[in-house]
């Protein structure tokens, strides 16, 4: 008994060295800390043997302790089982659980205060149970690295390209020894362009530490392609000094070419930072867009300044939480139906007001702007009054969150793309609505001259309302979008009005063109001032430059043409 | 025409009489008789009068740029917080080593924010003269640029409204910056004394109360003459008619920029008498809202009367402190119904449902 129970010892004696090498390989001489540490482990905990099936490994994963767990952890990115990839990271996400009743593992997703869980061995769904009935298994931050690398692992060997990249990209910054053995044996049968890219770059990495000179050389040659940040901290501490004055890189002709290749991987930073750069500020001047935009119309059409048009992005806004209060099972598709619903409402308000109030201050635009601004507080206490004082949280669709990296130094947020897209179609639409429309004729005609218009027949009263009620819904749309990227409160649109009036006094009165042009222009000068001076500090530049620029231009950037601009 | 100066000038008279009255009566009757009484006046009612007293001024000054020169500015506020900025200043630096940090010189949100001296633009504010002096100087530098700017290059109706509006959001946002050196988002506050006198003591308060009454006593006599005067007569031609008076060989932008500059000035010694009444000046005084409210006063007591903004200064925020204290919510309600039903039905405002005159925009 004793003897074998010693040989077994001994059998395990290299499974834990392995086990316990992964979590400390990022310093190479940890090999040796752990050994010892495993020499007084020994004598404390006996091991078992490797579990039989996938079922017994389960159940040991649920009641050993934690190095058992470990190294069932281990065992189970080995055995290529289809269910171990998703039981571990079941388990990673602390969604692995023990049912109560009869011991067995369960997978559970919260649910409305239960759970829903599902048999972890079959996948099968197993109803709900309360929060008492199962009982969850904890982890250690040990273990969270070692299940971390094996999901890694088992990503390997996932038939779907993207999940194989994203598994050797969670590489880069941890690979061992062990891992490159991995990564060789995959490097054979990858086909992928990519994931082969990532896994040189990893092997690269490595070279660096190679004791030959002609290898590390080799290695910089491999680097220089990468957009990789672990690559530029890697070189950038490789040409350094280390804390005994001693260069890192023994050898100058590596420094050298190291150093050379920082230069070109830092231009293609600063390139690729001028890039965000510029699509943060058209993001940024995308809401300007879409804020002003409807402005724009209603003033350059009608020569009244609506300060409630802030608060009809408001409404937008809260039509869009309202939506997903009703179906909150759909958050994708009720934002997409906020959208019509939001221009809706919004562009009904907006008919509202103009056949209530501005048609009877006809010629009169600062009083207009002075009665538009008691609707505006009106509009913002009606809110507060109904949803109450505190902002309201509108939840990003799956699709519009996240950001999409395109490498190590430009990622893109989602939400900020589709805003850009969404702001590009709605100028688009209106465009087309101006330009080939009945109504979008006779709203220029009435821009133009207003007297001579309604000479010819055109239906001034009824232009004009249907032009608040357009650049209305386009308000509401714009709230749609804001609702994305901020908070939902009763405050939302005062915060936006003195921009969008910036945005439509700078690019001009009545010109599509121009606000976009000043919208876009304005976020990205924002934007390009911010690393230097700070957000606010940015954003009172800008006001300062369009107060200095009204002087020079006190009809904007594109100066609408006509005898109505004089009146 | 004339007719109609006479029973404006006497209704006018009547307001400017009252107030009179009330810079008067008010500390009499507390110096008689004794606290307790029911003609003793309490701290809070002097305080709130005097209060009451400034924005009369601020919308007296609003009502010379709006219902005599035609510029709706959007940002009046901004020279009245100028004024209050500066007035806090002197008030800080009279705090000396009484505050919590105990520095001597240093304010106590520059000790916070580990400031080693106090910026080049704090020195002096410990003379009252001096702080007296940028009281006018500092919203009158300011309108002067600003108006030199935008009247030059004629930049008239909403485009000027918006870029005042820009101004005093700009304002806002820059004060609210720590690194200004103004108390950032809190604000100028904590005074204890003014010429060395306790700020929180009633003697205190009925001075304010008398030098914010005579001070809009004055104002109001200085501009009504002024609006009788060349310049006032050319400014109200120029509202009504810009272009044919520049035609007419008249200096417009200058006749304008005096006024605004005026205006500014006397804005901003509203704000100096405002903030050691309340106690606190912070960058919220500079929004795009509050600048809005005083438009509000204007329209409501009727513009182009001067009178009528004292009647609305006081009517609007009379109802205010009362409905912010009964019911909070009804108050943007009010405010808002009263903006639209204001400019609808009462274009002349509230004055001018009793004072009859002739054919008056």
């Amino acid at each position: 008994m004793k003897a074998n129970s010693m040989v077994c010892s001994y059998l395990w004696l290299s499974v834990l060295l392995l086990v316990l090498s992964v979590p400390c390989m990022a310093q190479g001489n940890a090999v040796e800390a752990a050994v010892s540490e495993l020499a007084s482990e020994r004598t404390e905990s006996r091991v078992d043997p490797l579990p039989a099936s996938f079922a017994e490994a389960l159940t040991r994963l649920l009641r050993g302790n934690i190095k058992e767990r470990e190294q069932i952890v281990e065992h189970l990115s080995t055995t290529g089982h289809p269910r171990a990839q998703v039981v571990l990271e079941a388990l990673l996400n602390g969604e692995l659980f023990e049912l109560k009743a009869d011991g067995r593992p369960v997978i559970g997703a919260e649910n409305q205060g239960g759970y829903a869980i599902s048999d972890a061995l079959t996948g099968d769904a197993l109803g709900y149970v309360g929060r008492g009935d199962i009982a969850k298994i904890n982890l250690t931050n040990s273990l969270r690295v070692t299940l971390r690398k094996a999901i890694g692992r088992l990503q390997l060997r996932s038939g779907d390209a993207a999940s194989r990249l994203a598994a050797v990209n969670a590489m880069i910054t941890s690979a061992d020894d062990k891992t490159l053995e991995l990564l060789r044996t995959f490097e054979a049968t990858e086909r992928d362009e990519r994931v082969l890219a990532a896994m040189r770059l990893i092997f690269a990495l490595h070279d660096l530490r190679s004791d030959h000179k002609s290898v590390r050389l080799n290695a910089l040659d491999t680097l220089k392609e990468y957009n990789s940040l672990e690559v530029y901290n890697r070189l950038s501490v490789l040409v350094d000094r280390d804390d005994d004055g001693h260069f890192v890189e023994p050898d100058a002709d590596v420094r050298k070419k190291a150093k050379s290749v920082l230069v070109k991987i830092d231009a293609r930073r600063q390139f690729y930072s001028a890039v965000e750069t510029v699509f943060f500020g058209l993001s940024l001047g995308a809401v300007l867009v879409l804020a002003a935009i409807g402005l724009a119309i209603t003033f350059g059409v009608m020569g009244v300044i609506n300060m409630a048009h802030g608060e009809l992005m408001m409404l937008g806004a809260y039509t869009t939480y309202v939506m997903q209060q009703i179906m909150p099972e759909y958050l994708g598709l009720s934002v997409l139906l906020a959208i019509p619903a939001a221009f809706v409402i919004s562009a009904a308000v907006g008919i509202a007001i103009e056949r209530g109030i501005i048609c009877f201050l006809y010629g009169r635009p600062l009083e207009t702007l002075l009665a538009t601004f008691g609707v505006s507080l009106f509009l913002q206490q009606t809110v507060r009054s109904i949803f109450s004082p505190l902002n309201r949280s509108v939840t990003t669709p799956e699709w519009m969150s996240g950001s999409w990296q395109i490498n190590d130094f430009l990622s893109l947020t989602w939400n900020r793309f589709y805003i850009l897209l969404f702001c590009l179609l709605v100028f688009t639409v209106l465009l087309q609505i101006l330009k080939r429309t009945r109504l979008g004729l006779e709203v220029r005609a009435v821009a133009q001259n207003r007297n001579m218009a309604k000479a010819m027949g055109i239906p001034t009263a009824r232009v004009d309302a249907l032009t608040f009620g357009l650049g209305s819904g386009i308000a509401g749309v714009a709230g749609v979008a804001l609702s994305q990227i901020t908070n939902v409160g009763p405050n939302l649109g005062q915060s936006y009005i003195v921009d969008s009036f910036m945005v439509v006094v700078f690019g001009g009165v009545g010109n599509l063109w121009g606000t976009l042009v000043a919208g876009f222009s304005l976020g990205i000068v924002n934007k390009m001032l911010e690393p230097h001076a700070g957000a606010v500090l940015a954003k009172i530049l800008v006001l300062v430059f369009i107060i200095l620029f009204i002087q020079k231009r006190p009809r904007g950037l594109f100066p609408q043409k006509g005898r109505a601009t004089e009146a | 025409m004339n007719g109609h100066s006479f029973t404006n000038h006497k209704a006018g008279s009547v307001v400017i009489a009252l107030v009179a009255a009330v810079t008067v009566l008010v500390p009499l009757c507390n110096a008689v008789f004794p606290d307790g009484s029911a003609l003793h006046f309490s701290a809070y009612t002097v305080s709130l009068l005097g209060k009451y007293m400034t924005f009369a001024l601020l919308g007296l000054t609003l009502d010379l740029v709006w219902g005599y020169c035609g510029i709706l500015a959007l940002g009046h506020g901004a020279f009245f917080a100028l004024g209050g900025y500066a007035i806090g200043m002197y008030l800080m630096r009279q705090i000396g080593n009484r505050g919590v940090y105990g520095d001597p010189v240093l304010p106590d949100f520059m000790v916070f924010l580990n400031w080693k001296e106090l910026p080049w633009y704090w020195l002096g504010f410990d003379q009252f003269w001096f702080a007296s002096l940028m009281v006018l100087i500092v919203p009158g530098s300011l309108a002067f640029v600003f108006g030199w700017l935008a009247f030059r290059s004629r930049v008239t109706g909403v485009y000027l409204s918006i870029i005042t509006q820009a101004l005093t959001y700009a304002l806002m946002l820059a004060f609210f910056r720590n690194e200004m050196g103004f108390g950032g988002n809190n604000g100028l506050t904590d005074f204890k004394s003014i010429l060395g006198f306790t700020i929180q003591s009633e003697a205190v308060r009925l001075a304010l109360l008398m030098i914010s009454g005579l001070s809009l006593i004055g104002a109001f006599l200085l501009s009504r003459w002024i609006i009788k005067t060349k310049l006032g007569r050319v400014v109200t031609a120029v509202r009504d008619q810009e272009s044919r008076v520049r035609f007419l060989g008249y200096r417009v932008e200058m006749f304008k920029l005096w006024l605004f500059v005026f205006a500014a000035m006397l804005a901003g010694l509203a704000g100096a008498l405002y903030v050691p009444q309340v106690g606190i000046i912070n960058p919220s005084e500079f929004s795009p809202l509050n600048s809005l409210e005083i438009v509000v006063w204007v329209a409501l007591g009727g513009r182009g009367t001067l009178y009528g903004a004292i009647v609305g200064a006081v009517l609007v925020n009379y109802g205010k402190t009362v409905l912010t204290g009964l019911l909070p919510e009804i108050w943007l309600f009010t405010l808002g119904a009263a903006f639209v039903l204001v400019t609808m039905f009462l274009p002349r405002g509230l004055v001018g449902l009793l004072v009859r005159d002739g054919k008056e925009s």
